[in-house]
């Protein structure tokens, strides 16, 4: 029995803990060069990680989308990053009439308000829109088969935009307003990055508490518990989900916009492919279907991301190792998916819906 | 049911407006006006019409379709005519609405071209009405279709959707033809591209008589064909092959170019079968292997600087389909407790990291960076060069077959049947005493091998590479292929790649849309018939299963997916 045992699984698991450890051993050695090296100061490395708490939560954003889907559903919609991307495409063109009309630099507040209204509620449609047409009449289907229809519903998305809007990148307007730098603590730190970043905080607290104290939030939490004794509780599932996804296209839409305050340039049809997959990651990382795991796993990857190609790749003698920044995401996910699948938070992810 | 007469006016509202939509959606992301420059019929019909009608005539099919016998004809026909006229709506309102603002500030597809093409030319004022008027004519058209006796409506449908069909593939007709029959003959059917009006009238009159004999004929034919003895069998086969053998000489370098690509999909496409139809393991990264066949052959003989050894196109082929194997051999160990979702993002992440990797500039003194590696040399045997598209299909095709005769093999093994269990359900194949990790990693490995094949021809075929080529559209591509052709399915690989890269080349209009259908049709394919179109048949008892009616109903998905 115990031989068996071994035989069968003991050659997979030595290649994986070798591959555990190798990556460690990277990891340490990358980090230690470059800290012995002394190339850059600390108020650099604190630059690197503001720039990544501001992108990260840009992540944890949309990465709640696909944590509040999942929690209810058990899958994933694929297509989220097409969500965030219709948004943030459609509200730039609002952008450039509020610049030109002088609306934007007036009263910025207000402007980037209302552009987070219309980004949201473009999201909210196609979100919407996209659960009834590809997702509601699969519903009960083997898993394989609503996972491909929304990576048909991804592209058809894309190159619907693509149509509307043409194939050209577009940029926000520069916010008057969130230029500059502000002095802390012995670091000038970008007023957009904190403004970036406590939009979005602003946003999650919102949801937070939607989704713990009234009773929208407790009916979602009820299906996402057990979808037929929340039914029997006199719960419409349908509209919860609805509701869910509409939830989730709005905060991707919002994000769309930050995002374009914080990186104006390159809003074009394929620009929700990258930080989908980036939330994507995050929502694992800080375990799926988890909320709090969501922010958290979009801070970090954000933050880690922004310095580890500086921290680790440099160490490791790598040269130009911020073209590798994208890798590293994709790597961050891989490991994450290999030695923690349930993500650091996340306890509720059994083997079966893994 | 409706009682005679009534008219329910909700629902005719809600399909004639749906339809409208669909035609509004194909005008303003510029299909309409692009196919619009693809004729059908000279100067009667041309894509873009087409494309526009067909909402409105699916709408009128669908308004009457659940009504039953007691409905009379004229009330059907009045049904048709408002569903109609409520398509036209939302084309109206774009009209009326390019007119009072540009809309192209925001909406780069609605241009004066497009609105034009919309009012027939006519003006404003004229062109409402037209539009009305046209909209009620496609509804009726669609209840007069669902009026029409069961054996007429099919006859008919078949007739016009050859001709159509002819009429979209004239270009390839006319050049496979002009070698046969002489320009004079092109000049006498078609024009400007498109079949002349009396030859499309010629060649539904031909397809209706030839469906009516066939329909008389089928089964005769069928039981013949099922009683042919192995001699006959092994006859029909030879014969087939040697059509394909002389197929590149009769459709020219075009042609076989096109030929070639199909190929190289149909290579990747059985491959990917393997992971995917038959194991039931989503791998979005596909496009990995590929790119690591590419790359081995590429540097292994390249004659540029960054070649090694320089070696020969045949010693270098077993080694790049080694190295694919590899790369799927180590993929498949992470990703073994892994299932469905987390699967395809973690087979997606490995093929943007390898596809990173390549374009990097830490990599690029190995292996070229974005500017790839060039000087490939083309394969030979003896003094015989694969040079051009035509020489190369041969090469292809041998690897084709290879793929075939293995994955035939596979399927009906005892390795297959593991792999199906499995995709079935990985709890009970495991505890059936099926090893699952084996059964994974050798799924993973094999499928990894033609991809590795595929890339190895496309490098030489190419005679250079660069990372660009190994983009995520390619295993979505392939993906695409299989599950339209029907996942498992052998036969479904090949139809696959045919509708989904040979059409496309075919009609350029489509390029530029190519990835759009792509994306629908995964939708309605998953939705209407998620057994594929040449079906395994092992899938097809288990998808279709108690859904039969339903799969029946929707006669017209195909119609549909041309309306998106």
């Amino acid at each position: 029995m115990r031989e068996k045992f071994f035989e069968r699984f003991s050659w997979v698991s030595l290649v994986l803990n070798s591959f555990r450890i190798i990556v460690i051993i990277l990891i340490v050695v990358g980090a230690f060069n470059t800290l012995q090296g002394g190339k850059y100061t600390t108020s650099q490395w604190v630059s690197l990680s503001v720039s990544g708490l501001a992108q990260g939560s840009i992540y944890a954003l949309i990465a709640l989308g696909y944590t509040l889907v999942y929690g209810i559903l058990l899958m994933i919609n694929f297509a989220h990053g097409e969500v965030f991307m219709a948004g943030a495409f459609t509200a730039v063109f609002v952008a450039e009439a509020f610049k030109e009309s002088g609306f934007l630099d007036s009263s910025p507040l207000l402007a980037v308000t209302i552009l987070i209204l219309v980004a949201a509620v473009v999201s909210t449609v196609v979100a919407v829109i996209l659960e009834r047409v590809a997702y509601r009449p699969l519903r009960g289907a083997p898993r394989l088969v609503p996972l491909i229809t929304a990576i048909g519903a991804s592209f058809f998305l894309q190159y619907t935009f693509r149509g509307l809007y043409g194939s050209g990148f577009k940029s926000y307007p520069e916010v008057a307003a969130v230029q500059g730098t502000w002095h802390i603590a012995g670091n000038d730190i970008p007023i957009v990055q904190i403004v970036v970043f406590v939009a979005a905080i602003l946003l999650m607290v919102a949801l937070y508490w939607l989704v713990e104290r009234t009773k929208v939030g407790k009916a979602m939490r009820a299906v996402s518990e057990n979808k037929e004794v929340a039914a029997l509780m006199g719960i419409d599932i349908d509209q919860i989900i609805v509701m869910t996804f509409a939830i989730g296209g709005a905060l991707a839409g919002a994000a769309g916009v930050i995002n374009g305050l914080y990186r104006p340039q390159g809003v074009s049809f394929t620009m929700g492919f990258f930080p989908g997959i980036k939330a994507f990651t995050a929502a694992v990382l800080g375990g799926i279907g988890n909320i709090p795991g969501a922010m958290l796993g979009g801070l970090f990857l954000g933050v880690f991301e922004s310095i580890g190609p500086n921290l680790i790749l440099e160490g490791l003698g790598i040269p130009a190792a911020n073209q590798l920044k994208d890798a590293i995401a994709f790597t961050m996910l891989v490991l994450v998916l290999i030695f923690r699948p349930q993500g650091i938070l996340g306890e509720r992810l059994t083997e079966k819906k893994a | 049911m409706a009682k005679t007469g009534r008219i329910d006016w909700r629902q005719l509202i809600r399909y004639g407006l749906l339809a409208g939509v669909a035609a509004l959606y194909v005008s303003v992301i510029g299909m309409v006006e692009v196919f619009s420059q693809r004729s059908l019929i000279t100067g009667v019909l041309t894509l873009g019409q087409l494309l526009l009608f067909s909402a409105p005539v699916l709408a009128g099919y669908l308004a009457v379709y659940k009504d039953d016998e007691s409905q009379t004809a004229a009330f059907s026909l009045l049904k048709g005519v408002i569903t109609g006229l409520f398509s036209s709506l939302p084309l109206i309102a774009l009209v009326l609405l390019a007119n009072a603002v540009n809309l192209r500030a925001m909406f780069v597809n609605v241009s004066p071209a497009l609105i034009d093409i919309l009012v027939f030319g006519q003006g404003t004022a004229v062109g409402v009405l037209l539009l009305l008027l046209s909209g009620a004519i496609w509804g009726t058209l669609g209840v007069i279709i669902h009026l029409l006796p069961d054996k007429t409506r099919h006859v008919v449908l078949v007739g016009l959707s050859w001709t159509l069909g002819a009429g979209m593939l004239s270009e390839l007709l006319i050049q496979v033809f002009r070698p046969l029959f002489g320009s004079g003959f092109i000049r006498f059917v078609f024009q400007g591209g498109a079949l002349k009006l009396w030859a499309s009238i010629v060649v539904f009159i031909l397809v209706t008589l030839l469906d009516w004999y066939w329909s008389k004929r089928r089964e005769e034919v069928k039981t013949k064909m099922a009683n042919l003895n192995p001699t006959q069998r092994r006859a029909g086969m030879g014969v087939g092959l040697l059509i394909l053998l002389i197929l590149p000489w009769i459709l020219g370098t075009y042609l076989s170019e096109v030929l070639d690509n199909v190929g190289l999909f149909i290579l990747m496409g059985l491959g990917l079968n393997i992971a995917v139809g038959l194991a039931g393991l989503l791998d979005l990264g596909y496009v990995a292997t590929f790119a690591i066949g590419a790359y081995v052959m590429g540097l292994f003989t390249s004659t540029s600087s960054l070649g090694v050894g320089e070696l020969n196109f045949w010693i270098v082929l077993p080694i790049s389909i080694l190295a694919a194997m590899t790369a799927g051999f180590l993929l498949a160990l992470p990703v073994l407790h892994m299932r469905g979702d987390y699967l395809a993002i973690t087979t997606l992440g490995f093929g943007e990291i390898i596809r990173i990797l390549a374009l990097s500039d830490w990599l690029s003194p190995i292996i070229g960076g974005a500017q790839g590696i060039l000087a490939i040399p083309k394969p030979q045997i003896g003094s015989f060069v694969f040079r051009g598209p035509q020489e190369i299909y041969y090469l292809i095709l041998a690897g084709c077959i290879l793929a075939i005769f293995v994955s035939s093999r596979l399927n009906n093994s005892r390795t297959g049947r593991q792999w199906m269990a499995m995709r079935e359900d990985e709890d009970v194949a495991a505890a059936m005493g099926i090893d699952t990790t084996k059964s994974k990693v050798l799924a993973f490995t094999l499928s990894a091998a033609s991809g590795g094949l595929a890339g190895a021809i496309f490098a030489s075929k190419l005679g250079t590479i660069f990372p660009h080529s190994f983009n995520l559209l390619i295993s979505i591509n392939v993906l695409s292929l299989i599950i339209v052709g029907g996942m498992g399915s052998l036969p479904g690989v090949v139809v696959g790649a045919f509708a989904l890269v040979a059409l496309p080349e075919l009609l350029r209009e489509f390029a530029e849309y190519r990835l759009l259908l792509y994306g629908a049709l995964l939708i309605v394919m998953m939705l209407a018939r998620p057994e594929g179109l040449w079906p395994s048949a092992v899938r097809r008892r288990e998808l279709k299963g108690t859904e039969e009616e339903e799969i029946e109903g929707g006669e017209g998905a195909p119609v549909a997916v041309t309306a998106d």
